[in-house]
């Protein structure tokens, strides 16, 4: 007779996605977004060490708005990981491990990265003009 | 100071009597590795907080001056950190990437070759950005 096997808990698609699973998960997803990021890095310094016309190009690539839209999902990325990195450094440390601070260190992670992102880029826009 | 980390949980005698969670882990493990992957995790962690926090401002600083990018890169103030920014981000990005494919790849000899490819890139990755930052110094 067949059946039916109940599911497996933790199953991702029955549960029910918490604050704290959403930020883990983010912050591994930023990670590997931000490691494009390190390769477009390494790829800019390459050009600036190659000359006029490799650099041009690299250069007329992140100014296109295409290249803005991934340099402004880097930042938001890279403040991401910087906030919820230091969260879990405290973590290891021993701070903040009670279920109320999680929240709230969760939710100030959040607002955090998005104020920071906003911040940046309104004074990159003010000084480029 | 939470149950999950109170100081030795396990009665477990190891050499030199009393040991905390951290010390038993040190040099165990089926690889004999111990908890160097998860320190240099923490390590090339801390380490680039405060290198974030310069490339950030430098980069902003240089928006807002009229020198070039090889200009601005040739200064000993950017291009040392720059060079300790690549060290510290292709560690992290390299044992961060490893643990994810260690997660989610579960075919043995994917897992190793795709493993590989991470340091190699990320070793690779490193010595470009260094070498580039260096031919623009010198």
């Amino acid at each position: 007779m067949a059946t039916k096997l109940p599911p497996r808990s933790p199953d991702v698609q029955v549960y029910r996605p918490q604050l704290t699973s959403v930020l883990s998960i983010i912050h591994r997803a930023t990670g590997v977004w931000l490691s494009l990021g390190a390769i477009v890095l390494v790829i800019w310094l390459a050009s600036v060490a190659a000359g006029d016309g490799a650099y041009t190009l690299v250069r007329a690539s992140l100014h296109s708005w295409i290249g803005g839209a991934f340099l402004l999902s880097w930042t938001f990325a890279l403040y991401y990981h910087f906030c919820n990195g230091i969260r879990h450094l405290a973590w290891d440390l021993n701070y903040g491990f009670e279920l109320v601070s999680i929240y709230r260190s969760g939710w100030l992670v959040v607002a955090a990265s998005v104020c920071l992102t906003a911040v940046t880029w309104v004074i990159a826009l003010l000084i480029t003009g | 100071m939470s149950e999950w980390n109170r100081s030795d949980p396990i009665k477990r005698d190891v050499a030199g009597g009393k040991a905390t969670a951290l010390h038993r882990a040190k040099g165990l493990g089926s690889a004999k590795s111990g908890v160097n992957h998860w320190w240099l995790q923490r390590v090339s962690a801390v380490a680039l907080v405060p290198l974030f926090v310069w490339f950030v401002t430098a980069l902003l600083v240089h928006a807002g001056s009229a020198r070039t990018a090889a200009d601005w890169l040739a200064q000993p103030w950017v291009a040392l950190p720059m060079i300790l920014l690549l060290i510290a981000l292709f560690q992290h990005m390299r044992l961060g990437l490893q643990v994810i494919i260690e997660d989610y790849v579960h075919v043995d000899r994917l897992k190793f070759a795709l493993v590989v490819t991470v340091h190699g890139a990320c070793y690779s990755l490193m010595v470009v950005g260094i070498f580039s930052v260096l031919m623009i110094t010198f």
